[in-house]
């Protein structure tokens, strides 16, 4: 059965549709890349996934056994975040939060999970640093291993490399890609063409025309690549 | 000194007063922290001019005051919060319009009010003698809500503070604690705004956060240095309004400045420091 799997599914943004009757299936391993122009919905869809809004139409299934609150979100960065007065090690164990129910304080399992991931994504000296003092880089670093510490099952990530430095970008890019190969399943939003290309297993491109879901080599031969013609990878 | 504070200490009224400033003092830093992170700041000055508004209008016809002031501000804490979070009227906006309505509707109720004699300057700027018995039970319990809530809730208030969609996306109910807080903030400005005034009650859920967040980096040391901070201005405040005969509110909004001066420079030293 299919990790995540949407039937018909239409989705509205301030009531204009901007998704209509899309269905795909994302298994157990797979690394997806959503990717599109700016304002054909790839942020609803992922609010949608998140089940923090509900599709106008349509069904969001989940199988596998994974619940609503296993998967492991990458958000966006707010403005609030800049400053926040928090060291890495409490924003990392938050996300842990899911596991624990009305538990009031974390247990010696969770710390050392959280102490784990932070070891995994090699920011375990960072642990009493202030995260707004902390680069980009540094900062989606250990909002992965905040979202980790939520999963092992899927990671949804909402444009985890905008604002970085190139070799910043691509160090990521390859940490996700160890992830992925460790078993858990990926969902990204990106604007970075090329790198969809590289690491997906699967493409799904939003348009105001309509959208497209296939493997890159259909991608590429399917007419949806054509809007790349404006340049490949122009961010 | 030690002769002042016991002269203090002997005056019911002041004891009464001291006892509610310093647990609302407690209670809007804790509260003030997550208030300020999440940039709702001027949530907290908008209730105070609706506590004022409904004060004013429940004194011109004569009901218990805080029979009307909690509920209509509590009404208007919500309002606010599903107003700054999704509404058609951005949030400052929305806190402008309902914060100056209020303030006129109670200006009109009093100047309505010809023969009544309704002290509008304590309602402005607060007073002593205006805490009642009746605050004091009232201020015991909101402060042992507001304290077991962050206890028992202190990781998810962190989780929803910090990165409100990603609690929401991990299964936490931000929406219950955000109303949670509303609540409780709502009812720590009607009781403090008595004592500090509706002009001046906003300063207590600010100025303590702000002034942690310049020199502490983590969430947890943050949270209680403003409370320490907050209790130890309001007693400061306190003092010098008895012995130098000042509004207790508003030497209690000064001592508040002069802290966060205070820190500001501790702060960019500290800064600098790491630079160099």
């Amino acid at each position: 059965m299919a990790l995540i799997k949407t039937e018909d599914l239409t989705l509205s943004y301030e009531n204009m549709t901007v998704i209509k009757n899309m269905s795909f299936e994302v298994n157990s391993g797979d690394y997806l890349c959503i990717v599109g122009e700016n304002g054909s919905g790839k942020s609803t869809l992922v609010k949608s996934l998140l089940s923090l809004k509900k599709p106008v139409g349509g069904s969001i299934t989940f199988g596998d056994g994974l619940l609503r609150k296993e998967i492991g979100y990458l958000p966006q960065q707010t403005s609030a975040q800049r400053d926040f007065p928090a060291n890495v090690g409490e924003v990392v164990i938050s996300g842990c939060l899911n596991a624990r129910g009305i538990r009031p304080f974390y247990s010696s399992k969770e710390k050392k999970l959280a102490a784990e991931n932070m070891e995994r994504l090699g920011i375990s000296e960072l642990k009493k640093r202030s995260y707004r003092e902390l680069s980009g880089g540094q900062q989606q670093r250990v909002l992965l291993a905040r979202a980790l510490c939520a999963t092992h099952k899927l990671l949804l990530l909402d444009e985890p490399v905008s604002g970085l430095d190139p070799i910043v970008t691509s160090e990521l890019y390859e940490l996700i890609y160890d992830i992925n190969k460790s078993g858990v399943t990926i969902i990204m939003v990106t604007h970075d063409m090329t790198a969809a290309l590289k690491y997906a297993s699967h493409i799904l491109c939003l348009r105001s025309e309509g959208w497209f879901f296939g493997t890159p080599d259909e991608f590429m031969k399917s007419g949806a690549s054509d809007f790349l013609k404006g340049g490949v990878g122009n961010d | 000194m030690i002769e002042m504070i016991s002269e203090m200490l002997s005056t019911p009224v002041l004891v009464r007063a001291l006892i509610v400033g310093i647990l609302v003092s407690l209670c809007a830093a804790l509260l003030g922290v997550s208030l300020v992170l999440k940039r709702y700041s001027m949530i907290g000055d908008g209730l105070s001019h609706v506590g004022f508004g409904a004060l004013a209008v429940a004194t011109v016809m004569n009901i218990a005051p805080m029979a009307v002031a909690i509920p209509v501000v509590i009404f208007a804490a919500f309002i606010l919060l599903r107003l700054s979070s999704d509404g058609k009227i951005k949030g400052d906006a929305a806190i402008a319009l309902i914060s100056t309505g209020a303030l006129a509707i109670g200006v009109m109720a009093v100047s309505m009010s010809s023969g009544m004699n309704i002290d509008i300057n304590s309602y402005l700027f607060g007073s002593i003698i205006s805490v009642s018995s009746e605050d004091v039970v009232i201020s015991v319990v909101l402060a042992a809500a507001v304290i077991a809530m962050f206890i028992f809730f202190y990781t998810k208030i962190f989780a929803i503070t910090f990165d409100e969609n990603f609690a929401k996306a991990t299964g936490t109910n931000a929406n219950m604690y955000n109303m949670l807080i509303a609540l409780l903030t709502a009812v720590t400005i009607v009781v403090g705004m008595r004592l500090m005034g509706s002009m001046l009650i906003s300063s207590l859920i600010i100025f303590p956060a702000l002034c942690s967040m310049r020199v502490f980096k983590s969430f947890r040391s943050v949270t209680i240095c403003s409370a320490i901070i907050s209790v130890a201005t309001f007693i400061a405040g306190m003092m010098i309004s008895y012995a130098a005969d000042t509004p207790c509110g508003a030497s209690i909004v000064c001592v508040n400045i002069a802290v966060f001066a205070v820190f500001f420079v501790c702060g960019a030293v500290i800064q600098r420091n790491r630079k160099a």
